[in-house]
């Protein structure tokens, strides 16, 4: 066996070498030299990024197990800074004395599931990309515990573990199904082997079933306000961008590539899920007083809005899939971020706490307000740019009725996040939560945000450097 | 750089510059500055735009400059103006400019006010000036969005209400809106978004049932078409001065230009047959509207009602799919935007001094503050269509437009449309009645004092251009005319 043709997974490799450091440098490092931990941390995955971010030719490893395609460098290269936004936001929490002294653990685990989602992306086999889903969802039920002494924290953990195995289960007897309906689990294979047998049909539906819940779309979304709740915020954040995004991406891979035979069946499916997802999350999200569960309905809706460009089946919907990953990540990291600074220094997470924040702390209140505004997809901001690609790929295939329902939905939506900015800017409160000194990473990670907020929309150029690695059926 | 990006750059400088004032002093000085160019500029741009046309340029836009943008969804940033834009790119001038002096003394946070002001002139600007239809769309947006806090923060009365209200209508006529933009654009076969090019190419018929109703209506909403009204009495009310003005004087004409622009523009076949259904709807609103200002006894609520009742006209001349109705369309926007934009400004500026808006608790103004009396009175007569004001101008084409269609149903609409005038002189009347003359109501409103210098500036400038259109309305009619040969062209396909 040729084992230099692994050299070719230079990406996940440097992430697997980071992993290694940081695990040695965490147990044999004395105390003074495990202050530098976090930044050497997130030196590391910057240096990461920045040399596994052009994208190389395609290619295949491990006679199709692994396939490489480039498009999975921008997507991996989005998670990756998505991670160092979250490392920067968890930088105070981290430092707690609860949590110090897993500090270490954090890292290691979140990178570990990083790793299972890089294998997840690539995956060119059902069982790559099954062993890549785990990868990714068992040490984040670990994360999802992580305060492991607070009632909620441990409760959401215990949540998403039995769902996630769960949900895993069936899609495993999907995968099964597959094997038994054609004899092989190479996506290449498939490609011309599904043809939309009942068989295969039920295959299908017990396989997405795993991933909807990944991506936790309704009806698969139970879990979700609970242990967005529970966990700490910055995991939820995490969970909330990361663990989502890369799950659409494969979704749609997956969906095009291999069922791209079956694209009336798995299309029908979709139309519904959307139209559901979109709708009942807005409508639940509208009675949220706690903002973790009310970020954890708007982006099971944001999920129903990124499935329009699934749906679509074509390269433009690919790219406007991924440009919207990469702005809902900014988007939501920013929320995020201002959220747990403020948890941080005061617990207070409510929208009633929230009220006359803009008196207190004017600039937290403004990057909320972007963000939200993004979420919602309020030009100039970035987001307005994705909705309208994502929208724009969904007309392009004839689905005129879905994108007015996504669109009627869009109000419901600007109406809740309309709310979070009133609370904010236009309610008054006799004790209004004091003024908060966010510490040095928190304050990077958010101006990173809220320049990619303002910015990503109007430069063209990085969505057209998108569109042109953008495939369909 | 195109002399038609200026228009949407100074608003956008003027925001970098305000972020970093401290005192009240320099942000006026910003906005007024800020506001000044941006007339200077109109002035520049309609002499240049009138001397090319005069040097024979019959290209239908002037001063077009393209810039692609997102080249695999063909968007480009495109801009260009003909008459009708000019047109609304001096009203938009004027009204920020007076909006400015108006908001003079805006408390609290003036630099947070005049930030979302600038932003909103940019949305303003921005929509006029683009012929890309996504440019458009996103103008459109970005206008509506700084409307919320604008009324949140700063208006009056159940200003929570009122701004939740209004940007959620708002945002229901841009969904309408988008999916017909997407449509026109996909069933047209268009190498870009650019009106120009979709325009030459043909939506199928079949389509365009679907897609006019849908643009139509989006672009009514903020039009107020009956019924999706609602939103702007409410929202006129509770909105700061200069916010009111903004709105009722620039914003609410961005759905007749959007109308007039998209929907007609584009699918002319559609307008032809369906224009009767709006036609009735229009005609509601022109009717309902002056009679419902007429029973309100809120000041702004009886000058919202009536801005209601004459957006109503400015769609229903649009409707009426001719040549001189059209122009009354573009003259009444003209027309009704000043004089709105001065009733409101009024209104807050009495407001301001007597702390009610009631008419029953004034009387006697006009011997107390005769400066404001008099503005007053001026901005009534200009709307109940005094000959040598602009709003006669304006009333006088759309009727005799409309009037040139020789059935029955055509002249029925034209006629009661027309009773109208009648109910704004009755509403109109008994304000000016109750509020300046009569006896004093209240013994603390005898201690009012007159305009300031910068509140005189602003009604003054509105007073000469309502005036000025009023006497001299060859040149601007003309302008418009010209312009509208290519919707012309269009609807005789």
């Amino acid at each position: 066996m040729n084992y230099s043709a692994f050299l070719q997974l230079n990406e996940e490799l440097s992430l697997l070498t980071i992993m290694v450091i940081l695990l040695i440098y965490d147990v044999f490092a004395g105390e003074k030299a495990l202050r530098f931990f976090q930044p050497v941390a997130i030196g590391l995955l910057v240096i990461h990024t920045i040399i596994n971010c052009v994208p190389k030719e395609a290619f295949e490893v491990a006679g199709g197990m692994f396939k490489y395609t480039p498009m999975q460098t921008y997507v991996k290269t989005i998670l990756n800074v998505g991670t160092i936004i979250v490392f920067l936001q968890a930088h105070n929490w981290l430092n707690e004395k609860d949590s110090i002294i897993r500090r270490g653990e954090f890292y290691f685990l979140t990178l570990s599931t990083l790793l299972g989602m890089y294998f997840m992306i690539s995956a060119g086999h059902f069982l790559m990309f099954f062993i890549g889903i785990e990868t990714a969802s068992i040490p984040m039920s670990t994360l999802v515990a992580f305060n492991k002494y607070h009632h909620n924290s441990a409760e959401a953990g215990a949540k998403y573990l039995l769902t996630a195995v769960f949900a895993s289960g069936i899609s495993l007897f999907g995968i099964s199904m597959i094997y038994g309906a054609t004899g092989t689990l190479y996506f290449d294979d498939l490609e011309t082997m599904l043809t939309g047998t009942p068989l295969q049909l039920m295959a299908f539906v017990f396989f997405a079933v795993g991933l909807f819940f990944k991506i936790s779309l309704v009806p698969f979304h139970l879990w979700t306000p609970d242990v967005y709740e529970g966990a700490p915020t910055n995991v939820t954040a995490y969970l909330s961008v990361i663990s989502k995004g890369s799950a659409v991406f494969v979704l749609f891979t997956i969906f095009t590539k291999v069922f791209g035979n079956m694209v009336e069946q798995w299309q029908a499916i979709l139309y519904g899920i959307i139209v559901i997802s979109i709708t009942l999350a807005n409508l639940f999200a509208i009675r949220q007083q706690n903002l973790k569960r009310f970020l954890a309905f708007s982006s099971i809706s944001q999920a129903g809005y990124i499935m329009l460009g699934v749906i679509s089946g074509t390269a433009i919907g690919m790219s406007s899939l991924v440009y919207y990953i990469l702005v809902y990540m900014f988007s939501n990291l920013a929320a995020f971020g201002v959220i747990s600074v403020i948890e941080n220094r005061t617990g207070k997470l409510t929208m009633r706490d929230y009220d006359g924040l803009y008196q207190t702390n004017p600039k937290l209140s403004v990057v909320m307000m972007l963000a939200l505004f993004s979420l919602a997809g309020i030009p100039p901001f970035a987001g307005f740019f994705s909705k309208f690609f994502i929208f724009s790929a969904a007309a392009d295939k004839g689905f005129y009725v879905l994108v007015f329902i996504a669109l009627v939905n869009t109000i419901i939506s600007l109406y809740y996040y309309l709310l979070v900015v009133k609370s904010m800017f236009l309610n008054k409160s006799e004790h209004p939560i004091e003024r908060v000194e966010s510490d040095v990473p928190a304050k990077i990670s958010l101006v990173i945000c809220t320049v990619a907020i303002v910015f990503v929309g109007l430069i063209s150029e990085i969505y057209n450097q998108i569109s042109l690695l953008g495939f369909g059926i | 750089m195109n002399i038609l990006s200026i228009f949407v750059l100074i608003p956008l400088l003027m925001m970098i510059a305000l972020f970093f004032t401290k005192t009240r002093g320099q942000i006026n000085f910003i906005a007024a500055t800020g506001a000044s160019i941006l007339v200077i500029l109109s002035g520049i741009l309609t002499y240049l735009y009138l001397t090319e046309r005069q040097a024979g340029n019959v290209a239908e836009m002037l001063f077009t400059s393209d810039v692609i943008w997102y080249a695999p969804f063909n968007i480009h940033y495109s801009v260009g103006v003909d008459g009708v834009s000019v047109a609304m790119l001096i009203l938009t001038s004027l009204i920020v400019f007076t909006g400015v002096f108006a908001s003079w003394r805006i408390d609290p946070m003036p630099k947070e006010f005049f930030l979302w002001f600038c932003l909103l002139s940019i949305g303003v600007y921005g929509f006029f000036i683009s012929i890309d239809l996504f440019t458009m769309f996103m103008f459109y947006e970005i206008a509506l969005i700084p409307m919320y806090l604008l009324i949140g923060i700063w208006g009056t009365g159940r200003k929570e209400y009122a701004a939740m209200k209004l940007t959620l209508m708002l945002m229901g006529g841009s969904a309408f809106l988008l999916v017909g933009i997407l449509g026109i654009y996909y069933f047209s076969g268009a190498q870009s978004m650019n009106l120009l090019d979709i325009a030459a190419n043909h939506i199928p018929l079949g389509v365009q049932h679907y897609l006019f109703p849908l643009t139509f209506m989006g672009f009514g909403v903020l039009g107020a078409l009956f019924p999706f009204h609602t939103w702007s009495p409410d929202g006129h009310a509770s909105a700061p001065t200069a916010v009111s003005m903004l709105h009722a004087g620039v914003l609410m004409k961005l759905g007749g230009y959007g109308a007039f622009r998209v929907a007609i523009y584009l699918m002319p076949e559609a307008a032809h047959e369906m224009a009767w259904i709006f036609l009735i709807l229009t005609g509601i609103s022109v009717v309902y509207g002056a009679f419902s200002a007429v029973v309100q006894t809120d000041l702004k609520y009886i000058n919202a009602y009536s801005s209601v009742s004459h957006c109503g006209l400015v769609l229903f001349a649009i409707l009426m799919l001719n040549e001189t109705a059209m122009t009354g369309a573009i003259m009444q926007m003209l027309s009704h935007g000043l004089m709105t934009a001065l009733f409101f400004a009024l209104i807050g500026m009495i407001y301001g001094r007597t702390h009610t808006r009631l008419i029953t608790q004034m009387g006697g103004l006009m011997k107390i503050i005769p400066f404001l009396g008099v503005s007053y009175v001026i901005a009534g007569l200009a709307s109940l269509g005094l000959p040598g004001l602009s709003g006669f101008v304006a009333e006088m084409t759309i009727f005799v437009g409309s009037f040139q269609h020789a059935d029955i149903f055509h002249r029925v609409l034209t006629i009661i449309a027309a009773s109208s005038i009648v109910i704004t002189a009755v509403y109109i009347l008994r304000v000016v009645g109750k509020l300046l003359y009569g006896k004093v109501q209240d013994p603390h409103h005898e201690e009012l004092t007159d305009a300031t210098w910068w509140e005189r500036l602003s009604v003054v400038t509105l007073i000469i251009a309502i005036v000025a259109i009023g006497s001299a309305p060859f040149w601007i009619s003309n302008m418009i005319h010209d312009s509208l040969m290519p919707v012309m062209s269009q609807l005789m396909r």
